[in-house]
Order: C-alpha cells, then sequence, then structure tokens
C-alpha cells in the first residue's frame, strides 16, 4: 500500500477512505461491495460480531469474485441472521450444527473439487463453537489442509446462551458461569483457556492471523490476503460484546482498540507456522484503561480495588508485547 | 459379475458403481473393509471423480458429508455402533436438512461393557431420526440394497441407512453378482439435488424455525417417510427388472401365507429362521418367517396384512429397549394392533452370541406349543444373571456387574489376575 498519507490520529486505517485513491479504498467504502450480511438482522446495538463478519464477508466476496459459499456454526451470528423465514445472507449459506462448522466446509471444499468449480469457502463460528465445540473438527480441517477459510469471532464467551465462560474467555471475567463470589472471587481464573491462533499455527497451516474490528482496514486486507491463498486458513477476530461486557454499545470499536494497545489481544500475522508480522503499538495503554469500561470486570474496581489481579492482567498483557514484539515498528501487519 | 466375495468388498463395489462423489472415511470396526475397499477404488481412479475424505471422527464423517451433499455432491460414509452414536447430532441434522446421504451401518453392540460384534441396537437408537433404514438380510441384497438406496435417497431427498449385520455379513464371504457399470447408470440417474449452494443462485440453509412453523417442518418429514412406502417397492420392482433379482423391498414373507406361527426378524438371522422354518415344516408345524426389510419408515399395513392371519406372532429381535422390552415388536404390535394376536418378544443374539438354528427350534416348539413369554431371552445363562442379583442384593457395593460376570462365565480374560 502506498505510504504517502498519514492517519495521524490512530495510527490505523480507520479514517480517510476519501484521502486515498479509490483502488486503495476499503471494500466497505466501495460502491461494489456485496452487503453480503445485509441490513437488518437482529444484531444487538454496537455488536463487534456483526461488524466484523460484515466486513470480513465483503472482503472475502470480492476476493472470490463473489463466488463463495459460508458454512455457519450456531451462535449470535447464526441466530441474528438467519430468523426464518427471514435471512440476511446474500451468498450461498448454510447453519448445520454448533460443532461441525469446519467439517461442514470441507464437505463443500469437496464437492467444489469433484464439481470442477473455482467456489471458494468461508466457515465462521464464534469462540464457543471454534474453541470449544467446533476444536475437533476445526483441527481436522486445519490437519488436512482443506481449502478452508476459517474466521472465528472472539466475544469471548458463549453469549449467544446468556454469557457463559468459553476457553477463549480471559482471567478475571465475570460470565454468567464464572460469577465472582465463592469458588470464583476474582471471576474467570488465571492459567486456564487457550490460543487457538497459536494452536492454528502449530498445525504449520498456510496463513494464520489475528484481526479486531478496531482495525478494519487490517482486517479487510487479512481476508483478502487469507483468499489469495489455497488451502486451511484461519483469522481470529476480536469482536467486543457490549451486552455480554457489560459495555456501551458506543464503546465497541473503542474497547477493541483498547485491547490492542494494552497488549491484550496482539494482533499479528503467521505462515506456514512462522509469525511474519504484527500490528505495532505505538503506545502501550495499561490494562485498566481497557478493563473500566466493562461491567464484567467490575469486581476489580469495587472496594477493596483488587491490585493484585490487575497487576496479573497487565503481566499477561506485557507478556504479549515482549512475546509477539508489539512495540517494534518492524514487521507491522498489512 | 458373480465373485467369491467378502461382504465389505461387494458393497464397497456396489457403491462404487453408484458414483460417490464425496467419501468421508473413519475406521470403527466392523466397517473399516468397506471403506477401505472404497478408498483403494478412488486410489485406482476406478471410482472418478470422487473426494476420499479422511475425517477425525464419526461426527466429522457426517459432517463432511453433510457439506458435500448440501453443496450438490453425492456423498456417502459408513458406521457402526459408538460411531453412530458419537455422529447422532449430525444424523438428525442430515435429515432435518434434507440431504440425500446414503450411509452404510456395520451393525455392532453398543457399550458399556464394549462389544464390537453384531446386534441391532446401534440403528436401532436412530430410529426416530428421519433416515430410512434397510436392513439387508443376505450380502447380495447388501449390495443390492446401496444401489437402490441411492436413488431412493435422491428422489425424496431423504438420507438413507443401510444396515448389514457386523462381521455376519461384513465379513462373510459369499456369492455375490456384482452388477455391470451400465446397469447401475440405467437404474440410478446423476444427482440432481433439490436445494444446492449455489453461488448464482444463493440460498439460506438451516436457518433458525421456530414455534410457528416447526411442527410443520416436522410433519412434512414424517410425510416424505410416508411417501417412500410407495416408493420402495416401487423401486424394489424396478430393480428385478433391471438386474433380474428381487431385492429390497418393504417386508419378506416365508412360507408364511397359512402359517399359525410367524417369526418376525431384521436382517441376516431370517437365513437361519428360514433353514428352521423348512426343518419345522418338513416336521408338520405350521410356521413361516417375514423379514422386515425397510424398518423405517416401518410398513405397518404390509406387516399387518403379514401378519393377520397368525395364530401367533414371535418377534426375534437383537435390540432391547431396556425397562421395557422390545424395539422391534413394540412397532409389531402397533401394526396388529386389534387384532388380538400374542406378540411375544424374544431377545436374541446381542453382542454377538450365535443365534443357533438349535435354539431357534426349541423356540419355536415352544411357541408352536403356546408355552412362550411375552418377553424372553434366547439362550441367556440363567445362572450367571441369578448369581450376580444374588451378589448386588447381598450388598450395595457388589463390584462392577460386567467384570462379575465375567468372572462367573470364566472366559480367558478373567482368568488373568
Amino acid at each position: 500500500m502506498e505510504t504517502t498519507i498519514k492517519f495521524y490520529q490512530t495510527d490505523t486505517f480507520t479514517v480517510g477512505n476519501r484521502l486515498l485513491s479509490e483502488a486503495e479504498r476499503s471494500v466497505q467504502a466501495g460502491m461494489q461491495r456485496t452487503n453480503a450480511l445485509n441490513s437488518g438482522h437482529r444484531a444487538c446495538q454496537g455488536c463487534g460480531e456483526a461488524l466484523g463478519a460484515r466486513f470480513a464477508v465483503d472482503a472475502a466476496m470480492r476476493a472470490a469474485g463473489n463466488d463463495l459459499i459460508a458454512c455457519n456454526a450456531t451462535g449470535c451470528l447464526e441466530v441474528f441472521s438467519t430468523p426464518y423465514p427471514e435471512s440476511s445472507w446474500q451468498l450461498p449459506w448454510i447453519h448445520s450444527l454448533f460443532g461441525n462448522t469446519a467439517a461442514v466446509a470441507t464437505g463443500v471444499a469437496a464437492a467444489q473439487r469433484v464439481k470442477g468449480t473455482k467456489t471458494r469457502v468461508l466457515a465462521q463460528g464464534g469462540d464457543g463453537g471454534t474453541t470449544d465445540i467446533g476444536f475437533g473438527c476445526l483441527s481436522g480441517m486445519f490437519e488436512r489442509n482443506d481449502d478452508v477459510l476459517y474466521i472465528c469471532y472472539d466475544n469471548e464467551a458463549y453469549m449467544n446462551t446468556g454469557v457463559q465462560r468459553s476457553s477463549a474467555t480471559p482471567p478475571a471475567a465475570r460470565t454468567a458461569t464464572t460469577v465472582p463470589v465463592g469458588q470464583h472471587p476474582n471471576g474467570n481464573v488465571f492459567g486456564k483457556g487457550k490460543s487457538v491462533p497459536l494452536i492454528a499455527m502449530a498445525h504449520e497451516i498456510p496463513y494464520v492471523a489475528t484481526a479486531s474490528v478496531a482495525d478494519l482496514r487490517d482486517l479487510e486486507a487479512k481476508v483478502t490476503k487469507a483468499m489469495s491463498i489455497h488451502g486451511a486458513r484461519y483469522i481470529h477476530i476480536h469482536v467486543p460484546c457490549p451486552l455480554g461486557w457489560g459495555a456501551d454499545p458506543a464503546h465497541t470499536i473503542k474497547l477493541a482498540r483498547l485491547a490492542i494497545e494494552s497488549g491484550l489481544f496482539p494482533v499479528f500475522e503467521a505462515e506456514h507456522g512462522e509469525i511474519t508480522g504484527h500490528r505495532a503499538i505505538r503506545e502501550q495503554v495499561p490494562v485498566e484503561d481497557y478493563l473500566k469500561l466493562q461491567k464484567r470486570f467490575a469486581h476489580l474496581f469495587r472496594n477493596p480495588k483488587q491490585v493484585e489481579v490487575i497487576a496479573q492482567l497487565q503481566a499477561i498483557a506485557d507478556r504479549n508485547i515482549r512475546r509477539f514484539k508489539l512495540l517494534e515498528k518492524r514487521g507491522a501487519a498489512v | 459379475m458373480l465373485k467369491q466375495i467378502e461382504g465389505s468388498q461387494a458393497i464397497a463395489e456396489a457403491i462404487g458403481l453408484c458414483r460417490p462423489e464425496v467419501i468421508c472415511a473413519y475406521p470403527i470396526t466392523p466397517q473399516t473393509h468397506i471403506v477401505e475397499g472404497l478408498g483403494q477404488m478412488v486410489d485406482r481412479g476406478e471410482i472418478s471423480p470422487c473426494e476420499f475424505i479422511n475425517v477425525e471422527s464419526e461426527f466429522a464423517a457426517l459432517s463432511v458429508a453433510i457439506g458435500a451433499s448440501a453443496a450438490g455432491a453425492r456423498s456417502y460414509t459408513a458406521t457402526a455402533s459408538q460411531g453412530l452414536l458419537f455422529m447422532a447430532e449430525a444424523v438428525y441434522n442430515a435429515s432435518g436438512l434434507g440431504l440425500p446421504i446414503v450411509m452404510t451401518i456395520g451393525n455392532r453392540a453398543i457399550g458399556a461393557p464394549i462389544n464390537i460384534w453384531n446386534d441391532h441396537q446401534d440403528s436401532l437408537s436412530m430410529r426416530d431420526s428421519g433416515w430410512i433404514q434397510l436392513y439387508a438380510e443376505t450380502n447380495q441384497e447388501a449390495a443390492d440394497l446401496h444401489i437402490q438406496a441411492f436413488r431412493l435417497a435422491e428422489e425424496l431427498s431423504v438420507p438413507v441407512m443401510v444396515c448389514v449385520d457386523g462381521f455376519i455379513l461384513t465379513h462373510a464371504y459369499e456369492r455375490v453378482d456384482i452388477p455391470a457399470q451400465e446397469q447401475v447408470d440405467a437404474y440410478l440417474p446423476p444427482f440432481e439435488p433439490r436445494q444446492l449452494l449455489d453461488p448464482i443462485h444463493p440460498v439460506t440453509i438451516g436457518a433458525m424455525v421456530g414455534p410457528e412453523a416447526f411442527m410443520e417442518v416436522r410433519y412434512l418429514a414424517h410425510y416424505k417417510q410416508m411417501q417412500a412406502l410407495g416408493l420402495i417397492p416401487e423401486l424394489a420392482e424396478a430393480f428385478q427388472e433391471q438386474f433380474g433379482r428381487d431385492s429390497g423391498g418393504l417386508i419378506k414373507p416365508y412360507r408364511s401365507e397359512d402359517a399359525d406361527t410367524i417369526v418376525v426378524a431384521l436382517g441376516s438371522v431370517n437365513g437361519t429362521i428360514k433353514d428352521v422354518v423348512d426343518e419345522l415344516r418338513e416336521a408338520g408345524m405350521s410356521i413361516g418367517s417375514l423379514a422386515i426389510c425397510t424398518y423405517r419408515p416401518f410398513p405397518h399395513k404390509a406387516v399387518r396384512n403379514a401378519l393377520e392371519h397368525a395364530k401367533r406372532i414371535v418377534v426375534v429381535e437383537k435390540s432391547l429397549a431396556l425397562g421395557i422390552g422390545g424395539i422391534v415388536a413394540t412397532d409389531v404390535q402397533m401394526a396388529v394392533a386389534g387384532l388380538h394376536k400374542p406378540v411375544h418378544t424374544v431377545v436374541a443374539g446381542l453382542g454377538g452370541r450365535p443365534i443357533t438354528r438349535d435354539s431357534l427350534r426349541k423356540l419355536f416348539h415352544r411357541a408352536d406349543a403356546g408355552h412362550l413369554e411375552r418377553l424372553e431371552f434366547l439362550d441367556l445363562k440363567h445362572d450367571v444373571v441369578h448369581e450376580e442379583i444374588a451378589r448386588m442384593e447381598a450388598g450395595r457395593r457388589s463390584g462392577p456387574i460386567a467384570e462379575n460376570i465375567l468372572h462367573s462365565v470364566g472366559t480367558v480374560a478373567s482368568q488373568i489376575r
């Protein structure tokens, strides 16, 4: 991408399409965007997943020349987009079960191979459908290197069923099953959970990336890049959930950005198991700035303030910054 | 072409002739030889174009078939026992989505205790899932039923299970007439899906359906099953015209037209039953048998017609609905409801216990004399059971039942201390 335009305010590509040449503008800014996830669906106000899915699927549609089939796990995205007899989807779309989306996508891709079409295949699910119940099928799809782009919209809990903990729920977060009382005095326990992007990398698949709705140009670029590659690809998108996180719907983008800038959600990409780039943080913000805006962490700030717990979360962010070299300019993603 | 061939290989060859486009393979005894055979046929280019996918579980196997079928590919998989249970959620999903997948079940018991041998508990556990269930009596029929199954599935847009007794059929070498490709092509037209994931005509498949329409969707799934009752005999007849063989259909009565006692069963045990019927007929007993080939949809009318003149009905079944008794017998009872005939349930052959001619002969003599109980267990070791019951009654912590019984029976395994 040309680097003559600087986006001083945010150091991201979130503003200024009008400053760019038409060819450089985002997919969403273009008249040709497909609105693959059309308006009129029933997502909550400020839903990060709806935003992420709209950008991701439209970018995938453009990259595939609109020749794309989507498979969807059970979850918020499925429920809010297809209340019978309505559907928001402007592309062929199938929902089978909660835990089998990657396998269904494998089947769709196999059918394209056998039919000799060039139709591409996208699979998508939330963090529950990806990191927990759908994990076996996902790992199988990775291991076989099936020609599927799998996108996980990570809002860090089972939001569709009423905010229960998943293996993507961060430590200390309050969920309906990690209420900060009794066994969980500080919310979700530390030392549990998993990073599916890193596990995906361990499968040595051609492309793994994390992305965020705070940086939609980066998200679009990663989807576009993933679509230029064949084989198993995985993009893990951080999507704040105002309802589940107890946050102001107007803060969705802000929270996603603070997650990145604190180091809690590292944005990076990897090819064949090797990290090839990261999105640099210009100035690290304290995790408190991120936590304070969410009721799921409110118990950390009540009297007495849980200084030690907050320090533990800060240590996680600091470790991410070291591990993914997030303060280093070089290797910035996209 | 006549071949002396293993059942699994015959089934694999029949499936190959049906030109499957996506085959999902996950190993579980006793269906392994079928997918192994298919894999080799794909590798040799004998089935082409075809994607043979080694998946990581049965749940994935059927899920891959779901995706492939929804995208317009003729899809096949096979499983048994625990594998069928592990994919249960996808079993219901495939029929709910109306996807004409064909799946072989190498019938096997369900654990615990783990057991790899034949009975019908696995497929019968899925009897209400919306899949058509066909039961093969011989390996010839097993091969033939698969050819019929693809046509049936695709005409109705309903998935079909072809149930084949594990080991007894899957691993038995028999003479099987494997049809020519042209014959199968003439019988089975290419797959034209009713609904398709197609970027030119995008559709949403698998939307959420609430109380306002769910009942209607389910009713229509039932309606399709009822349609199958009409279509199955038609397809069996068309099969006979094409291949010159009587295979499949709803039911197969044997010497039962004037029989006082009619024995009803699913699958390969009908072979043994017919041998014993012949023997007892020679000895002057009024007995016949009825093989149920199509178990779902259940052919109530056909079964009723076949049984209405009998004085007593003996259902020999390789399954047990714990807490009530027979599974097949319950359906047979419903078929003959109001006719006031005794229907005896004989649970037999669980976990692969041989159902011998000798045992059946004794059973049928007792039936003929009117001495059968409502529910019986063929060749149950009563002494072993009573010993264990006594142990359980003597103390709450009486130990693991399966291990105690192995101890009593004195198998080699139990001697290892």
